[in-house]
């Protein structure tokens, strides 16, 4: 019996290592705290997605507010011309032309960390590589056919896959072949501001809710110490 | 079960001390759960300010614009109307509006920045009915006293054409003036008085 | 004291409504067995939380929109736009969670303890309901977000119905109201989710708390206290409810709400389990995500549902193994209710069904793989012999001498006390002294923790020794 019991264990304890299949993703360096960094963010946001995709949830006003932008800065800078500081980040593409060129409309962008995670975009947006093969003349190994040409390609450069052979499989190993305008480094930063900005638009009150977190669970352990003592003394009178 | 020997005054300092976090804690979610119901940032951008145009207003003209989902009028005053204006006192509840809303700046017996353009919430402060502009004088249904004004259809308000209330009618005070600026001399913008609170 | 106008006032409304006798029947005069344990606190967390979702619910349908156009954005609206809308979004997905989760340990409690033995069988069929209930609102509740496992999760199981012979196809439409998914279905579940079903089960809570309050609480010994009362009429071995379970409860009550603002303030996501990853993707009906899982609390069922490879008999075994749980108080044949004396033969059982339960759980939220569908299988096969095979092992259980009067438990203070003399010699077992190569640090450092290193052959004699005690009081 107890044999049996141990066997089943290891078998479901197996599978959490098998389940955990697919590339293997870059991990993003997300830190919410760090204004400068959400603020290149909104800025590389505006410049290289809002062309396609939107953040309809968003506004100009919270992200503001939030990341400690004047409002007349945020207009100016960062968000396009003659966008309102109400204005939710809307793309300005038609949904038509959009399904015609792409084959499929963008998707908004406002909730895409949050189904993805920072990981998987961190490494998506790194991940293009030159695939003659494919309609886009690219391909991505973290997004096979992926429907969106490389918005980066510029500055990142061009890749090339080469297949790598070990005892596991076969793997794509991407290999910059021509430089763009950005140094690897530089290229590492620009993307990981992008994906810090796009956590934040996720879930834009994550640093307010655990802020707010801490007084309310210091006052639930107050009340659960005066509770405590009130149910000690009263439970005297039980023998 | 014994009760002997039992610190009531213990007990009793407890109780109230555990009623009383209680009570503070409640209140702390009673607080999110009431401000959920304010208006919110999608209400608050429908109120943004709203630029206004009024270098085509002929004399006299009466122009209507929303202003966070509230009417408001703007209405070219002819010499004439301004000039009865100041024959009103008398028959007004509150002439030098002492007692109104209205930003400083309007605060004056024609209750506007430039006399000519005068610019009002076009609501009844008795229960929030929107007036009708009612320019001729003495017409009809409104006797020989009309000297030009804005008149409630559903109490029967009277207000002059500075929207002030004529005494022994319900409304309590003169018409709201929304806060409003020039940004040129043909341009204005209802919702923000100074530069400083622009968004 | 000097009648005042509040008294007087007071007392015109006691004299026509009886509040008093309601107070007295079912707070102050009502009395319950003095040695409630841990597992007794979930019956009123549940009712905490049926409150929460109530509260946070009627807040949330000020800003949400029924609608299959607006209803994804909607939620996301009450998450940016809405002062504190997210708080009250967040206190109600982790409600959610929360209110299974208590359930799931309250009803483990029932069967530990023997609570649905006679007389408590109308208790808990009235729990049983309340159970079912809640898998409703639930599952209506959880297509309203509109997301992609919203959409999906919804269609699944209403294409369940269309298993059913003959009339399947016809019902599943008709629920549905539409060929697929959609609008009419988000707005019929919006009915249900906010008034039909919250009525229901308010109603069962009701008659779930009358029952109980009719008979009496059941213990952790099984005894009951109605047996020897002394010469007032009370229980010897009972205690007014107010205030010795009143003040006990909030205690409870706020540990609960410790755990509860933790998730809801640092991890409302519960890592994909509370609020999935996929359902933040906007629902889309031409396209499947590649890995559906519904919500945690129903995967165990879910399991179940697939690991019978024939879509009826799958429906089948899934009902079945809720309707089981409705017959448990006649398929226990044992007389003695509580765990603490029944024989061996039920604690094992009880053990692998706990162990199956959980195993279909996690299986639930993986995707299917050869080996995966046998052991669920045979997990299956586990909880549904758990029921079935009742009847004949609880029948000749070698069960242990019920004690004449409660047992008194042990308090917080002798659990530390026990725990207080037993660490130090704990750590002197399962840590050695750690070789010295330099004499630095005073002497109090040298005997400290930290001039210590794990022993490894201490830490197994003290595995096996836990492993024994579990052993010994599983026989």
């Amino acid at each position: 019996m107890k044999n049996l019991i141990a066997l089943l264990l290891l078998l479901i304890l197996s599978f959490g290592v098998a389940a955990s299949e697919g590339v293997e993703l870059q991990e993003a360096n997300i830190d919410l705290t760090d204004n400068d960094s959400l603020q290149r963010g909104a800025k590389h946001f505006v410049t290289y997605c809002l062309g396609c995709h939107s953040a309809k949830h968003m506004r100009y006003l919270r992200i503001a507010l939030d990341l400690g932008v004047d409002q007349k800065k945020m207009l100016n800078d960062i968000a396009p011309e003659g966008a309102s500081i109400y204005d939710q980040l809307n793309s300005a593409m038609n949904k038509h032309d959009a399904e015609k060129w792409f084959g499929t409309q963008p998707p908004d962008l406002s909730l895409i960390a949050r189904s993805r995670g920072a990981n998987w975009l961190y490494s998506y947006l790194k991940s293009y590589y030159i695939d003659p093969g494919s309609p886009l003349g690219v391909n991505n190994t973290v997004f096979e056919d992926t429907a969106m040409p490389n918005p980066l390609w510029q500055l990142q450069g061009e890749q090339h896959a080469e297949i790598r052979k070990t005892i596991w499989g076969e793997y794509k190993k991407l290999v910059l072949e021509e430089p763009g305008t950005l140094s690897e480094r530089e290229f590492d930063l620009f993307v990981n501001d992008l994906v810090n900005f796009l956590v934040y638009v996720g879930e834009p009150v994550q640093l307010e809710r655990q802020r707010i977190g801490k007084y309310v669970i210091l006052f639930l352990l107050m009340f659960v110490v005066i509770a405590y003592l009130l149910k000690k003394e009263y439970w005297k009178d039980v023998h | 079960m014994n009760n002997k020997g039992v610190d009531k005054s213990k007990r009793q300092f407890l109780t109230t001390a555990l009623t009383v976090v209680g009570a503070v804690g409640t209140g702390y979610l009673a607080v999110p759960f009431l401000a959920q119901m304010q208006p919110s940032v999608k209400a608050m951008a429908a109120g943004a300010p709203v630029e206004v145009d009024i270098s085509k207003m002929e004399p006299g003209q009466l122009l209507r614009v929303a202003w966070r989902g509230k009417p408001v009028w703007i209405l070219n005053r002819t010499p004439n109307v301004l000039a009865t204006l100041k024959t009103l006192d008398s028959e007004l509840r509150d002439p030098l509006s002492e007692e109104s809303e209205q930003p400083p700046s309007s605060k004056n017996p024609v209750r506007s920045i430039k006399p000519e353009i005068f610019v009002a919430v076009g609501l009844c402060t008795h229960l929030g009915c929107s007036p009708t502009f009612r320019p001729e004088i003495a017409p009809n249904d409104l006797g020989d006293k009309w000297k030009g004004g804005f008149f409630c259809p559903c109490h029967g308000s009277w207000f002059d054409l500075a929207g002030r209330v004529y005494r022994g009618v319900p409304a309590p005070t003169n018409l709201v003036i929304p806060p409003y600026r020039y940004i040129t001399d043909t341009q204005i913008i209802i919702g923000e008085e100074t530069e400083e609170n622009a968004a | 004291m000097k009648p005042t106008r509040l008294t007087e006032c007071g007392d015109w409304v006691l004299e026509r409504f009886p509040i008093t006798k309601f107070w007295n029947e079912h707070m102050a005069h009502y009395y319950a067995p003095k040695n409630f344990n841990f597992w007794y606190f979930f019956g009123s967390l549940a009712l905490l939380v049926l409150v929460n979702q109530i509260i946070t619910g009627i807040l949330l349908t000020m800003n949400y929109k029924p609608d299959a156009k607006l209803a994804f954005d909607s939620i996301e609206y009450i998450m940016r736009d809405v002062p504190w809308g997210w708080l009250v979004r967040y206190m109600h997905s982790t409600g959610a969670s929360a209110f299974f989760i208590v359930v799931y340990l309250h009803m483990f409690r029932g069967i530990m303890y023997g609570s649905f033995k006679h007389p408590r069988e109308l208790i808990w069929i009235f729990g049983m309901l309340l159970f079912v209930a809640l898998m409703a609102e639930a599952f209506m509740g959880y297509l309203l977000p509109w997301g992609q496992m919203s959409y999906w999760g919804a269609q699944v199981i209403i294409s369940l119905f269309s298993a059913i012979p003959v009339i399947g196809d016809d019902l599943s439409l008709w629920i549905r109201g539409d060929y697929v998914i959609a609008d009419a279905t988000l707005n019929r579940f919006f009915a249900f989710h906010v008034i039909a079903v919250p009525l229901v089960l308010v109603m069962l809570v009701f008659m779930h708390i009358v029952a109980l309050h009719e008979v009496g609480s059941n213990n952790p010994d099984g005894i009951e206290i109605k047996d020897s009362k002394d010469p007032w009429g009370h229980p010897v071995d009972g205690i007014p409810f107010h205030p010795y379970y009143t003040v006990k409860d909030i205690v409870g009550v706020a540990v609960f709400l410790l755990f509860f603002a933790t998730v809801t303030f640092y991890m409302p996501e519960m890592g994909g389990y509370f609020l999935e990853h996929a359902n933040f993707i906007p629902a889309d009906p031409l396209k499947t995500p590649e890995h559906i899982a519904p919500v945690w609390y129903f995967t165990p069922f879910y399991s179940i549902l697939r690991a019978i490879p024939d879509k009826f008999a799958g429906v089948i075994a899934m009902a079945g193994s809720i309707i089981v749980l409705f017959l448990l108080p006649w398929l226990d044949r044992c007389k003695v209710k509580s765990i603490r004396y029944r024989g061996g033969i039920f604690k094992k059982a009880l053990l692998l069904f706990v162990v199956s339960f959980l195993a279909l759980g996690y299986l639930g939220t993986q995707p299917v793989t050869p080996a995966a569908t046998i052991l669920a299988r045979i997990f299956t096969a586990i909880y549904f012999g758990f029921f079935i095979l009742m009847p004949i092992y609880t029948r000749w259980e070698k069960t242990k001498p019920v004690p004449k009067s409660l047992t008194r438990p042990h308090t917080l203070e002798e659990h530390f006390h026990t725990l207080e003399e037993q660490l130090p010699v704990l750590l002197e077992e399962i840590t050695a002294l750690k070789p010295m190569t330099t004499e630095i640090g005073d002497s109090a450092f040298k005997s400290s923790f930290f001039s210590r290193r794990p022993n490894p052959g201490g830490m197994l004699n003290v595995i096996s020794r836990v492993a024994k005690k579990v052993k010994g009081s599983l026989d």
